[in-house]
């Protein structure tokens, strides 16, 4: 069970507070009108999965119902920073693009 | 006592652990015995002289006590002298002795001494080779549950209470500095150190006392008995505030982020019910900074012929049973080993006062402190040797011993037999590195050793002692010292003053790696050489896998069942894979590593559950007015946690009968339901407006204060998830309903696109569906009530149908909407929710005289369906658009911001014209109900597989039509009006039914507009 620092709460929290809710950055088409078929599918579908460092969304919603990205290492299960939504991660995967 | 002790035949004359002025009498397989405080099940058992405790699980053979802790694979018992109270797969070994404790052996049957099923063994034995589940049981399928149970049967896996648990377990959430697992001297020192550094400390021993191994040795710590020594530590340790010491506490997982769960016997080891409602068992909840892993190591045995008749044991098990139990499980002992370290087992069981046969060394010239202890005792010695095969029927009675080369794999010269009832072997230590594997390090292959030490870990984790691979007392102290101070440095706290005690001086010779002694007849025609007791895995059978291409490790275990079930290979793990490697030609940690997973022993479902079981098992939530549809014989539904009135029966009324009135009043006169339970979200904020415009498909620019409009969410794939009504409150200010049970989900939905794709809009959502509580009167008669309960105009000039108005209603401020979900003139009055019950008795106080007639969610979803209305959830299944649904009308394809949905439902998969529309359906025979999910062919006599155009979602008997109604989706439905589709059920019935409007009853809508 995962040990959380929620940025706004700005406290250790466990796992059981919150919830995952899926890649971070996906960020919505700003003109989806604009956008065909194939790129509304990879928009809406196509997630990573990486094995090694992945940034995700998380929720606190046991706690201040706030949404924030986490940097978590899937083999090893280490977090590896928290930050903000807005924010920009500081660890990334060297193949990152 | 001494008539207590001549029943105890094995028991010593003196010393030990063991209170001997505390006898004890307990049960086993419904035989009493004698045995004293301080022992353990498996103790008293071999101190009254039980050989055979179990029977194996695919041969039947009989089995004794192997060993002295956690890794004993055979003496797994079923404890309790209740129904209620029985506790499966406990290890005699790790049970505390109490007054009245009843056991029985869970495999053997019909009992252990003379197994019916033994002649399996005997005559058989070829019947289950290894991947015989696989070979076997594949086919015929029909057969899986006979064989099943006949398995079962054999197999001593236990059996559950049939009565539920009268004890109560717990749970507890633990935060510590440094949480040390295992009391030995690695832990024990390492929890003295972090303590008096001021640290806080945890520190758990599966065992009743703290000592570890020290316990079972005649060692001394600064010229004292380590006892003292132990005793000392323990007194310190619980003047400390900050230190929780956790005896009988098995810590059974390491997690991920330092998290540990600790199962700790409270009163489960002394008694079979918790006396005076005491807590049976506590799961400890820890999360650590630190973690000292000080688990110690397990006696490997050796793996020879018949290696698993009663009286062959682990070397340390028989020293434990000797030092700390006072029992001698035997009279004349035959010592196999391939280490000093073992030599022990002979000193102890001579100084015991009995007879050491010989010592048989695989070594050819070992020498060291034990060895020449030995020799000063005049043991004799056989050097270069090993025992190939034990003698006896149900024990040990003689053993055979043969010369073998440098190496140990060959037979060098002519085998000899001697007497002996006790066999004690050694193959060197193997460390429990059990939790360390739970964080998914990969074990690392250590020569030294000759076994696997902790890997590289993520975790903040140290470790010390002999799960390191350290043996010597010396080490460990020092091992458990540096741990802590290691600790201590990260976690910033200053070393303390810790002076280490001095121990006795021992030097030992190097060790053999020798696993599996050769007999004069190949492996394959060799009596049986069990590598795994408890999975029946034999090393014929590990090099029959390896025969038939199982290279893998992980492959030999699954094929073979090694290292499975409860033991998870605590015993038997590295000879198994020595075996394999040496098959396979290459080294151990070639051939793999071995990976034990959650749990280290077997955690009881009540621990596990806590008290989130029966009432507390999941939180229920009641609307204000549940008593009153308790009263009035309401019978129920649940909709998520929420309990909803589902229907009202009077005196003898079946449910249909119950429905029709219900229906039939509700159209005639008036009826009224409890709405509490949809979903409430209050938005305020500048740009709430602009959010829902986002949020629903239709359009929300223009709704003005005091109206109300009818909303449909859908995903980014344009598929509706859910809708409701949601009222203009002021013009920055506005109340969402939502469906009882998508509340929760709508409310993350609008929080994640606020919070993560439109930040700068500046709205808020509060759920508020406690707050209020909300009564539906649907009817023509419903305006005529709530005249008679509020002073406020509610004529039809004054309140238009999907207007709201805030107003006094039975002395009570509310608000009133006027919308429906019945297609009758409606009122829904809300409340603030500690109102609900007396506005609510209030409305049935002035409704007798429209016959106010109470309805539940059955009713309402008949009344609905009768006008076509859909439920999310019930006509929807995240597969349908809005036009899908034929409500294109709730689309506003025009507003300028592309709402959740648009884009979506504009995919060229959505604009397909065969797509599943939703339509009405009409039986042919009006008196047949379709029934729910019922799958539509357009013809019923096309050849299999018969094409399938869609289901019926939902289907009703409608008293007011007299007919039946139903909604379903059919291919390209919307442009097939007055067609034939036939509904094919399993019982032979075809029915057939007409493609219509979903709307039956007042398609004009007239009813609601008066």
């Amino acid at each position: 069970m995962f040990h959380i620092y929620c940025p706004h709460c700005c406290e250790y929290r466990e796992e059981e507070e919150f919830h995952a809710s899926g890649q971070a950055h996906i960020s919505r088409p700003l003109d989806p009108d604009a956008c065909t078929d194939k790129e509304w599918g990879e928009f809406m579908y196509f997630r990573a999965n990486p094995r090694g460092i992945h940034h995700e969304l998380w929720v606190h919603g046991a706690g201040c119902r706030k949404y924030f990205n986490i940097t978590r290492h899937t083999q090893t299960y280490e977090i590896l920073e928290v930050y903000k939504v807005g924010e920009k991660p500081s660890i990334v995967a060297n193949e990152a693009k | 006592m001494t008539q207590d002790l001549s029943k105890q035949s094995n028991r010593l004359q003196d010393g030990g652990r063991i209170d001997r002025s505390k006898p004890l009498t307990f049960t086993y397989n419904g035989k009493q015995y004698k045995g004293f405080e301080g022992d353990t099940l498996a103790s008293a058992l071999l101190a009254n002289g039980v050989d055979i405790v179990g029977r194996s699980f695919k041969y039947s053979r009989p089995r004794g006590i192997v060993a002295a802790g956690a890794e004993e694979p055979n003496a797994i018992m079923q404890v309790g002298s209740t129904e209620a109270t029985q506790i499966p797969n406990v290890r005699a070994t790790q049970q505390s002795l109490y007054n009245g404790l009843v056991a029985s052996t869970t495999n053997g049957w019909p009992n252990v001494d003379t197994d019916l099923m033994s002649w399996v063994g005997k005559v058989g034995g070829k019947m289950m080779p290894p991947g015989f589940y696989y070979k076997t049981f594949m086919y015929p399928k029909s057969m899986w549950e006979t064989y099943e149970s006949y398995i079962r049967k054999a197999a001593g896996l236990g059996r559950a209470p049939k009565e539920s648990d009268p004890d109560i377990y717990d749970k507890m959430n633990q935060h510590c500095d440094v949480m040390i697992v295992g009391a030995g001297p690695a832990g024990l020192m390492a929890g003295l150190t972090a303590a008096r550094a001021g640290a806080r400390v945890i520190i758990a021993d599966e065992q009743n006392e703290f000592g570890g191994s020290l316990l079972s040795s005649t060692e001394t710590l600064n010229s004292k008995p380590a006892a003292e020594w132990i005793a000392e530590v323990v007194e310190e340790l619980s003047g400390f505030d900050d230190v929780l010491m956790l005896p009988n506490s098995q810590v059974n997982g390491y997690h991920d982020h330092n998290f540990l769960t600790i199962q700790q016997h409270c009163t489960d080891q002394f008694a079979d019910r918790a006396p005076n409602g005491q807590i049976a068992q506590r799961l400890h909840r820890v999360r650590a900074k630190w973690v000292i892993l000080a688990t110690g190591a397990h006696e490997r045995p050796l793996v020879y012929g018949n290696n698993d008749l009663p009286g062959c044991m682990v070397a340390n098990a028989v020293s434990t049973y000797l030092n700390r139990y006072g029992v001698a499980p035997g009279k004349d002992l035959v010592l196999m080993t391939s280490n000093d370290n073992a030599y022990r087992t002979a000193l102890d069981w001579h100084d015991a006062g009995r007879n050491v046969v010989a010592i048989v060394d695989s070594r050819k010239n070992p020498q060291g402190t034990f060895v020449e202890a030995a020799r000063e005792r005049g043991i004799s010695i056989l050097v270069g040797s090993g025992v190939i095969e034990a003698h006896g029927s149900k024990r040990v009675s003689s053993v055979s011993i043969a010369p073998l080369n440098e190496t140990g794999d060959v037979i060098v010269g002519s085998v000899v037999k001697m007497a002996a009832d006790t066999l004690a072997t050694s193959g060197g230590w193997s460390p429990v590195i059990h939790l360390s594997c739970h964080t998914g390090a990969r074990p690392v292959w250590n020569d030294d050793i000759l076994g696997f030490t902790p890997g590289a870990t993520a975790q903040k984790q140290l470790t010390a002692g002999a799960i390191n691979g350290t043996f010597s007392t010396v080490q460990v102290l020092e091992e458990g010292l540096s741990a802590a101070c290691d600790a201590l440095a990260h976690l910033g706290l200053d070393k303390p003053d810790a002076a280490l005690p001095e121990a006795d001086d021992i030097e030992e010779g190097k060790a053999m790696a020798l696993f599996h002694i050769p007999h004069t007849k190949p492996t394959s025609k060799a009596p049986k050489q069990f590598v795994d007791y408890q999975n029946d895995v034999t090393a014929a059978g590990i090099e029959l896998a390896c025969r038939e291409g199982f290279e893998s490790i992980e492959h030999v275990k699954r094929y073979t069942a090694m290292g499975f079930g409860t033991d998870q290979g605590k015993l038997g793990n590295i000879n198994g894979m020595a075996i394999a490697a040496k098959m396979l030609k290459q080294t151990i940690p070639e051939t793999g590593t071995t990976i034990f997973r959650p749990n280290y022993t077997p955690v009881t479902f009540g621990a596990i559950a806590g008290r989130d079981c029966g009432e507390l098992f999941d939180p229920k939530r009641y609307t204000a007015m549940h008593a009153w549809h308790v009263e009035h014989g309401a019978k129920f539904e649940d909709v998520g946690q929420w309990k909803r009135a589902w229907y009202y029966p009077q005196s003898n009324e079946s449910m249909q009968d119950a429905l029709n009135r219900e229906c039939l009043a509700t159209r005639e006169s008036v009826g009224i339901l409890d709405a509490s339970t949809l979903g409430k979200i209050d938005i305020q904020g500048k740009d709430a407006r602009e959010f829902l415009g986002r949020v629903y498909s239709n359009a929300w620019a223009k709704l003005p204060v005091g109206k109300c409009r009818y909303g449909l969410m859908c995903g980014e794939d344009g598929m509706v998830f859910d809708d409701g009504v949601t009222s203009c409150l002021a013009e920055n200010h506005f109340l969402m309903t939502t469906t009882t049970g998508g509340a929760a989900h709508v409310l993350s939905w609008l929080e994640i696109y606020h919070q993560t794709e439109w930040p700068e809009l500046e709205v808020y959502f509060t759920s508020v569906t406690d707050h209020w509580s909300t009564m539906t009167i649907s009817g023509p008669n419903s305006r005529k009530l709530l005249e008679k309960l509020t002073d406020y105009d509610v004529s039809k000039e004054s309140m238009a149908f999907m207007d709201w108005k805030p107003m006094t209603v039975a002395g009570v401020p509310a608000r009133v909407f006027r919308i429906s979900f019945t297609g009758e003139l409606s009122f829904e009055i809300n409340v603030q929710a500690n109102y609900g019950l007396h506005v609510w008795k209030e409305l049935f106080e002035k409704g007798a005289e429209f016959n106010l007639t109470p309805y539940g969610t059955e009713t309402m979803h008949i009344l609905r369906a009768e006008k076509g209305f859909i439920i999310a959830g019930q006509d929807t299944d995240g597969s349908v658009h809005p036009f899908d649904l034929g409500m294109s009308w709730a689309v506003a394809m025009k507003k300028p911001f592309s709402f959740i949905g648009k884009r979506g439902m504009q995919r060229e998969d959505c604009v397909r014209a065969d797509r599943k529309q939703l339509v009405g359906l009409k039986t042919i025979d009006p008196n047949v109900v379709l029934p729910e999910g019922a799958q539509g062919v357009l013809d019923p006599k096309a050849p299999i597989p018969v094409p399938m155009v869609g289901h019926v979602t939902s289907s009703y008997w409608s008293a007011n039509l007299k007919r039946s109604v139903a909604m379903g989706f059919v291919k390209g439905g919307l442009d097939k009006m007055g067609e034939k589709i036939f509904y094919p059920l399993a019982d032979g019935r075809v029915i057939e039914a007409e493609i219509c409007s979903a709307v039956f009853l007042d398609p004009k809508g007239e009813r609601q507009n008066v």
